[in-house]
């Protein structure tokens, strides 16, 4: 059958520790862009923690809400995109395929979340850093969009090792480096066509909602209202 | 008409072809000193990436669309204003359209140059192209950007033709002046021209065709431009306003950019016996209803979204009306509608100076209007909290600066290459007297489309 990988994102859960931003950037060699750089707008974050305000000082609460690429079924930045580098794979995942990318930057605006960024320098990385690259994914040059991948590798990895073994892949099995490292099991992934894993019966969750639904992409993560 | 005046006339417009004064060589300099500082500004981008422009998340088009959408507006003076003047048979065009058609073609290529500009990597823009790739991967048919890139190269086709097309028998002229290498470039453009009855009547039903068939080819570019913007899900974007909101503004700026034109022509190259205040008169007019036509849109675009009162875009609606944009964008109405309306709206002022004051704002103003399109939509793109502020860095600004340089250097040289008002034209026209009023047989004959 068929992967149609999905996440559900409980907000209850959210403590806003970050620990999936740090984790993301590990696992998918984000490049740092510096304090100067980062405050005019040149940082990268594939996922982000959005924290929301509520009530005037001293009774002030704070909404945590991890954003990500939503990995939308209808996703407005691929067919803005004139050279297919943003693109739809066959397990429903928006992929981008850097070398095919000639850097319009029209996919990061249809997006609406804005979670599609730009390489607006070649990548560098502060020693130690710089030793601790990732493998298995490819750095992205200048010029060039990039985006959270869903941790591709690690669903490619997953998938061989399943197929090694001569078995499907096992619910849960697969992990983005964000649902690793979340520490209160806020972010869950995994097979949205199989209804009895742990993402489809949390996206169908009473709580669950999508993130700016009438904009009309079908985004795949599902985010559990919170009720507290 | 007398051989005494068609003398006259040749000498008038030929004289800048075959007279070169030292101010010509002043200005090529002086132009091509920004022109060559804006290059190296775009070499130093390539250099350094875009780390070095003043986009950012999540603005992340600005100065670079913003310039790209105001020349290809602007080129829209002139394939479609001669165009429509000549279906009409306004004889007043005569003197005016190649100025406006030169313009076409130089902004055109100007406008051209920003989507490769703007890329993150320019050095792969031919991947917009259809060419046969031995790795048979296609461009994306679906996106506006390959639309552009169809779009504006059957204008740039077009419009070269119908700039080229009416000036054959004026090539034929100076060929028949000159010796030569000169006369074998002009030979070859002239196209073995010899001025006989059956080229004639080939060469008006040819211009008859070009006339016909650049109007909508020029109203279908500027409308592909704004679906750029139009088929993105971005607040005040996503708007069926934008394609005709856009041609309106298009041919406003460009009317505005032709009489700044015919303005400095008349002046430099002494032309005040041709571009008579008649003609500022009647385009001044035109200017006037454009400048309507732009506050109705504008009126009724911003109406129906205060109206609708949705949220994501209330969000960029106020950032224009009282936010950080207020400025610029009530900047915007002064130039394009307040300031206009009264010098183009009462006779007395639609003088020569008056048109031309009018016609800077609007260029100033127009500009605004794109920059304001672009910006503060994707600065206050649906989720607050990614929201952003632009700033332009000087890269930017002088590249900028730059590409109006590159159109008064391309017009400049262009004028020492093809005489700018049409020799024929204006000798086969007996070119219109100093009065306001076209007269009246010219009307009717214009009313039933007859050629004088």
């Amino acid at each position: 059958m068929a992967h149609r990988w999905g996440m559900a994102v409980d907000l209850d859960r959210c403590t806003g520790c970050e620990a999936c931003v740090t984790a993301c950037r590990a696992e998918n060699n984000i490049s740092t862009a510096g304090p100067d750089q980062a405050a005019r707008g040149r940082a990268k974050h594939w996922i982000r923690v959005e924290r929301y305000y509520e009530g005037e000082f001293p009774d002030v609460r704070v909404k945590f809400r991890p954003v990500l690429c939503q990995q939308c079924d209808a996703a407005p930045c691929e067919p803005v995109c004139p050279t297919y580098a943003s693109h739809h794979t066959e397990e429903g995942l928006n992929a981008q395929v850097y070398n095919r990318c000639i850097g319009t930057r029209y996919c990061a605006n249809a997006c609406p979340y804005n979670v599609r960024f730009f390489n607006f320098a070649n990548p560098v990385w502060d020693t130690p850093l710089n030793l601790q690259l990732n493998p298995d994914v490819s750095v992205r040059g200048v010029g060039v969009m990039e985006k959270c991948t869903f941790c591709v590798q690690r669903i490619n990895a997953g998938k061989t090792l399943a197929k090694a073994e001569k078995r499907e892949v096992r619910d849960g099995e697969i992990q983005p480096a964000c649902a690793q490292a979340c520490p209160t099991t806020a972010i869950v992934f995994g097979d949205l066509n199989d209804p009895e894993s742990a993402v489809s019966r949390l996206s169908r969750s009473t709580r669950g909602t999508k993130l700016l639904e009438d904009v009309g992409a079908k985004p795949k993560i599902t985010y559990l209202l919170r009720q507290s | 008409m007398n051989l005494e005046e068609k003398n006259k006339i040749n000498d008038d417009l030929l004289r800048p072809v075959f007279q070169t004064s030292r101010w010509f060589y002043v200005i090529v300099v002086l132009l091509g000193v920004i022109v060559l500082a804006g290059l190296g500004s775009w070499l130093y981008q390539m250099w350094f990436g875009l780390v070095v422009a003043g986009i950012k998340w999540p603005v992340y088009w600005a100065f670079y669309v913003t310039n790209f959408v105001f020349w290809i507006g602007i080129s829209h003076a002139g394939t479609l204003i001669s165009a429509i003047l000549r279906l009409v048979n306004a004889t007043w065009r005569r003197p005016v359209t190649r100025c406006a058609e030169v313009i076409t073609v130089f902004a055109l290529m100007i406008g051209a140059m920003f989507p490769i500009i703007h890329l993150g990597r320019p050095w792969l823009f031919f991947w917009l192209m259809p060419y046969p790739s031995e790795r048979q991967i296609w461009p994306n048919f679906r996106s506006p950007l390959v639309w552009d890139f169809f779009a504006i190269s059957t204008y740039l086709t077009g419009s070269t033709f119908f700039l080229l097309l009416p000036a054959i028998p004026d090539f034929a002229l100076i060929r028949d002046r000159t010796t030569g290498l000169r006369r074998k470039i002009y030979g070859a453009l002239a196209l073995g021209w010899q001025g006989t009855t059956k080229q004639w009547h080939r060469l008006e039903s040819a211009m008859q065709i070009m006339a016909i068939a650049i109007v909508p080819v020029a109203i279908s570019v500027h409308t592909i431009v704004s679906f750029d913007f139009a088929m993105a899900p971005v607040p005040m974007w996503h708007s069926t306003i934008f394609g005709p909101y856009f041609v309106a503004g298009a041919i406003f700026s460009g009317i505005a950019a032709l009489i700044l034109a015919m303005a400095v022509l008349r002046k430099v190259l002494h032309l005040e016996r041709y571009l008579h205040p008649v003609h500022f008169q009647n385009l001044g007019k035109l200017l006037l209803m454009m400048s309507l036509l732009w506050g109705y849109f504008t009126f009724a675009e911003r109406l129906t979204v205060w109206y609708g009162n949705e949220p994501s875009e209330m969000a960029v609606f106020w950032s224009t009306q009282t936010g950080a944009y207020a400025p610029l964008f009530w900047t915007m109405v002064f130039c394009n509608f307040v300031i206009p309306f009264p010098l183009l709206a009462i006779r007395r002022l639609r003088t020569i100076a008056g048109t031309v004051i009018a016609s800077s704002t609007i260029i100033a103003g127009m500009w605004l209007e794109r920059f304001l399109i672009i910006v503060p939509s994707l600065a206050n793109k649906n989720l607050p909290y990614s929201w952003g502020f632009y700033r332009p860095r000087p890269v930017e600004i002088m590249i900028t600066i730059a590409t109006f340089a590159a159109m008064a250097l391309l017009y400049t040289l262009f004028s020492k290459a093809v005489p700018l008002i049409s020799i024929w034209e204006l000798k086969a026209g007996a070119h219109p007297r100093p009065v306001l009023k076209p007269q009246m047989e010219e009307e009717v004959e214009g009313l039933w489309g007859t050629r004088s």
